[in-house]
């Protein structure tokens, strides 16, 4: 874990609450799957949000406005610089991907996937992605994904833009592994249908984000775990959700 | 250069810096962050016997100069802690550590701070009967005089250790609290814990925190903790360890002009891992900038003064 100052590059929306921005600084150590908690000036809790890419001491986020503190975040300028503690959470196990690996993802669940399917690349997998969304004008990173060289398939709900219906309607037959993150209810269609183990990655509100408050404890096969710490990946195999108490 | 040591309960520590419970587990997994040695000391996660869950999720909500949180006193388990957690601990700190017990009855707090007494990293027991965020113990003992003194009477008779009585401020007349306990026999005497709070979200028209209610803690409530060690220091004679909202150096120094002997740190820990070890190392140009000397000096000064 580490807490430094990142310079904000850039800071543009890919759709109408979907906000990328790019900061430089000190991303080593940074691995597919980690999250980083930003300190927003005024606001009292840190941000914790996801990492989507890392390259050349340039972290890349993806985040939606869904409060105050994202809605802050959306209005910073190029220049700015945020205090940010990166290198957190467990990451991504990418031993276990097996040659085809599938990955999952849903709304603002899609960009830690990019990191992950760059990985993935990276080994030689075939990788395929299913990517859901509510509708057209909610996509964002068809491209990019594709531009990897990965399988890129799109599901929208209301059937505006590729596979009408829910990620878990393109699930393919036959994959060797299943990397998902997403909404709970996604989480759980997934984890329904897969026919592979696989890792699921969780959120859950927190306080501090590096494991001193426990304040984002939730249960598991093996007790309680700290989803900022223990987590926020998940194994298939450890996961007890929420109905299952 | 000026100095930092104060004495508490007869324990010198080398600064009056310590993390708060419930903000630090059990410490020894921080050591990857800063030597945890140079703190004055730190109290452990609040300990019950039995382990605990906690409460349903989300049990964390931001608000203005703080958060509320119902995490519910989640821990493993006196036999856990004494046989796993504390022998961590020792092979990485080399201090006395404060030992933050709780229960849900009159015996079982008797049962764990006997428990704890006999560990020999353990320098004091911090009695937590302000914890807002449990039925039937916690708080419950810590917002009537008489249940508060009956408590500390009852563990006084079983512990060795200095004996510190955590009080809350979701009560009346803290004095009278206070007062109880310091002539059950308590050695010292450590607040505030949370504030009772809630958060309401006009979104979706419902409380945030699962639990409904949380404690409040951060920075809004530094001038309510001031004005709480401030009231009890000047009534009572054991020592005073202050809490609540303190994030820098300067914090310490108020705390400890308004009678407190040491302070503790809590909430800026969350925001900020490396607040504590900051606050000790500004402490010193802190008091030069101030002319103190000595923290002894300023000690409840702002009633003595």
């Amino acid at each position: 874990m580490k807490d430094t100052l990142f310079t904000i590059i850039s800071n543009l929306p890919l759709t109408s609450s979907v906000y990328k921005m790019k900061l430089k600084g000190d991303t080593t150590g940074i691995k597919a799957g980690q999250f980083v908690d930003i300190r927003i000036p005024g606001r009292y809790l840190r941000r914790p949000i996801s990492v989507c890419d890392v390259q050349d001491g340039i972290l890349t986020i993806i985040y939606k406005v869904v409060g105050v503190g994202t809605e802050d975040l959306s209005l910073m300028m190029e220049g700015s610089s945020l205090k940010i503690m990166s290198e957190l959470g467990n990451g991504y196990d990418l031993s276990l991907a097996g040659e085809r690996p599938l990955l999952l993802g849903g709304g603002v669940g899609v960009p830690p996937l990019y990191y992950l399917a760059k990985e993935l690349k990276k080994m030689d997998k075939d990788v395929t992605i299913i990517l859901g969304f509510n509708n057209k004008s909610e996509i964002f990173y068809e491209e990019e994904f594709k531009a990897l060289g990965v399988k890129t398939i799109i599901t929208t709900v209301d059937g505006s833009y590729g596979i009408k219906g829910f990620v878990t309607s393109a699930m393919p037959d036959d994959y060797s592994y299943t990397y998902a993150c997403g909404p709970m209810p996604m989480l759980k269609a997934v984890y329904d249908h897969a026919k592979t183990s696989g890792q699921y990655s969780m959120e859950q509100r927190m306080g501090c984000g590096y494991g001193a408050c426990m304040g984002c404890a939730t249960p598991t096969v093996n007790g309680y775990k700290r989803v900022c710490k223990d987590g926020p990946i998940f194994y298939k195999e450890e996961i007890l959700w929420p109905t299952q108490k | 250069m000026a100095n930092t040591k104060v004495e508490l309960c007869g324990i010198e520590l080398d600064n009056p810096v310590i993390i708060a419970s419930g903000n630090f587990n059990y410490g020894y997994e921080f050591m990857e962050v800063f030597d945890i040695n140079m703190l004055g000391t730190f109290s452990f996660k609040g300990t019950t016997k039995e382990p605990r869950l906690g409460n349903p999720l989300p049990r964390i909500a931001e608000c203005p100069n703080g958060l509320i949180n119902s995490v519910g006193l989640q821990n493993p388990g006196m036999d856990k802690v004494i046989e796993v957690e504390l022998p961590r601990l020792r092979e990485v700190y080399h201090k006395k550590v404060m030992a933050n017990i709780c229960g849900f009855s009159l015996e079982e707090y008797v049962e764990n701070c006997a428990r704890i007494d006999k560990e020999d990293i353990v320098g004091w027991i911090e009695l937590n009967i302000s914890c807002p965020n449990v039925k039937h113990g916690g708080m419950a003992f810590g917002t009537d005089a008489k249940q508060a003194a009956d408590l500390v009477r009852a563990v006084k008779r079983v512990v060795t250790k200095p004996l510190i009585v955590k009080l809350s401020p979701n009560v009346t007349d803290i004095v009278a609290i206070a007062k109880a306990v310091e002539e059950a026999g308590a050695d010292g005497i450590s607040l505030i814990n949370t504030v009772l709070a809630m958060k309401i979200d006009i979104k979706t028209r419902k409380p945030v925190l699962a639990n409904i209610m949380g404690g409040y803690s951060g920075p809004g409530i530094f001038p309510i903790a001031v004005r709480m060690v401030y009231q009890v220091a000047s009534a009572v004679k054991i020592p005073v360890v202050g809490l609540g909202g303190v994030s820098s150096a300067e914090d310490v120094l108020e705390m400890i002009m308004a009678g407190a002997t040491a302070v503790e740190v809590g909430s800026d820990i969350l925001i900020d891992p490396l607040s504590a070890k900051r606050i000790v190392e500004d402490l010193p140009r802190v008091m030069e900038k101030y002319n103190i000397k000595d923290l002894k000096e300023i000690r409840g000064v702002a009633y003595n003064g």
